[in-house]
């Protein structure tokens, strides 16, 4: 069973968000997520100061099986990204809800955080994939 | 519903994260594909590939049926126990399958084909046997494991003891029986990898307990998706991916396993093959290593000084670190290309594959 942190927003495309106390997001791929892909090779990184929609792609992680684009969870600015991701993308595996952070984002409207799910609701959505 | 090979709670039992493949619930890999590519490359792991078919061919009109039918001569298989790796061809030259065939003896040939391509291999073999004295026998009752890395024949020795001593002497590329009174059981030097190793068939309900006798004497078991980019280093061509009904051998990398002499052997495609050589083969398969950072796939465009091509495979090399692919591209090209990766075009470099094996990487 993948971890699912309480304190964590959630997409229905398996990102997490994180709410940091400057209103600011943290975003990055679930444990279920980096699971199905396996291993990963390769991250491509949005640009910082890039303005994407919610439900935008915005950033690809690369397993050695498949590419898979990673979906910006509200509208919104990039302000920072993990570099560190490109020479360790497998840090996205090892510590998917810490070091394996992808970007920040300036949230253009904290309302729409409201349609994000929660961890109980993210729950059942894993589950429900699994049948 | 989809197949469940004999070693489906073996794959269970060892954490496999089990996925469809060609209709069959197979495991992708059982916690890191990665690793499980090094243990290959290192030691030795071992695949589950019962869904694989082994076919008996037996009768007096054996031989002169697979001369016909086989791109490659099994003429040339003198000794028993010797393997060949050969295309089956439709009239138009392109690939129905490719497969390995066993010479057992004068009357009788086994051959492995893909699971994928089973049954329409068996409708066009049964179709093309017609006015030959033969039968052609599924043997739905062998499962098959691959043991493969450079400790794979040690630890088989260790794990399945005296009664495959005869398998010891085996040069690459040929199987020998082993069988007792507890059912047939064949030992092949053959491989998918590009490591030494061995292809064991047995009895079905066999395969459980030497899976665990393997696991005893230190082999891991290694899920599809190391065996792709083992096979991909290796430069070994995925069927269905790299050739299919639409292209020739000739333009597959796979000149050297089609026997065009002696000129008189009239195999099924030759007339298409001979016709595409006398015009110049206008494609070839060639490897690429990517120079930029990202992940080279399937399907992306390869584009060349000499005209535009097409990764057939793609992924990620373990072993070299980097991204490598086969392509088919226009038959001038050389030296350096780009590939189009999500609408950006990235430097690439075509090389002669190879890419690993032995351990080793071949490449720079």
């Amino acid at each position: 069973m993948s971890n699912i942190p309480s304190e964590l927003k959630y997409t229905k495309s398996h990102e997490w968000v994180r709410v940091e106390d400057d209103g600011t997001l943290t975003v990055g791929i679930t444990d279920h997520a980096q699971g199905l892909l396996g291993d990963m090779v390769f991250v491509e990184l949005p640009e910082v100061e890039s303005n994407f929609a919610g439900g935008e792609e915005c950033a690809v992680v690369e397993s050695v099986k498949a590419a898979s684009d990673v979906y910006c969870p509200v509208a919104g600015e990039v302000i920072a990204i993990n570099e560190e991701l490109a020479d360790a993308p497998e840090t996205a595996n090892q510590d998917p809800y810490g070091n394996g952070w992808i970007f920040r984002l300036q949230p253009e409207d904290a309302h729409e955080l409201d349609d994000l799910l929660d961890a109980e609701a993210y729950t059942d959505l894993v589950a429900a994939e699994a049948h | 519903m989809s197949q469940r090979t004999p070693l489906f709670e073996q794959h269970i039992k060892a954490g496999g994260k089990m996925v469809d493949f060609a209709g069959w619930e197979m495991p992708i890999h059982y916690g890191s594909q990665i690793e499980e590519h090094h243990q290959v490359r290192n030691d030795a792991g071992m695949f589950d590939v019962s869904h694989m078919a082994v076919l008996d061919f037996e009768g007096p009109g054996v031989k002169d049926f697979l001369r016909h039918l086989l791109a490659n001569d099994v003429a040339r298989l003198t000794t028993p126990g010797k393997a060949l790796y050969s295309c089956m061809l439709n009239e138009r030259g392109g690939v129905i399958d490719d497969l390995i065939v066993y010479f057992m003896n004068p009357t009788w040939y086994r051959m492995v084909v893909n699971a994928g391509t089973r049954v329409k291999d068996l409708a066009w073999m049964r179709q093309q046997a017609r006015g030959f004295d033969l039968t052609i026998r599924e043997r739905t009752d062998l499962a098959m494991i691959a043991v493969q890395g450079p400790k794979a024949r040690d630890k088989v020795h260790q794990a399945l003891g005296k009664n495959i001593d005869a398998a010891r002497a085996l040069k690459p590329f040929f199987g020998v029986l082993c069988g007792d009174e507890r059912g047939e059981l064949m030992v092949a030097s053959t491989g998918y990898t590009g490591e030494d190793g061995y292809e064991i068939m047995l009895p079905a309900p066999q395969a459980a307990s030497t899976w665990q006798a393997l696991i005893k004497a230190g082999v891991k078991p290694t899920g599809l998706g190391a065996r792709d980019t083992l096979r991909l280093e290796a430069g070994m061509n995925l069927y269905g991916q790299d050739m299919n009904e639409d292209v020739t051998p000739l333009e597959s990398g796979l000149t050297w396993t089609v026997a065009f002499e002696p000129a008189a052997r009239d195999f099924i495609g030759r007339a298409a093959l001979d016709a595409q050589r006398a015009a110049g083969v206008a494609h070839k398969l060639v490897g690429l290593i990517l120079e930029d950072r990202g992940v080279l796939r399937a399907h992306q465009k390869v584009v060349t000084a000499a005209g535009d091509g097409e990764i057939t495979s793609g992924s990620f090399s373990p072993t070299l670190g980097k991204s490598i692919a086969l392509a088919r591209i226009p038959a001038a090209a050389s030296g350096n290309c780009q590939v189009e990766i999500r609408g950006k075009l990235l430097a690439a470099r075509i090389v002669k594959y190879p890419f690993a094996r032995n351990g080793q990487a071949c490449i720079d």
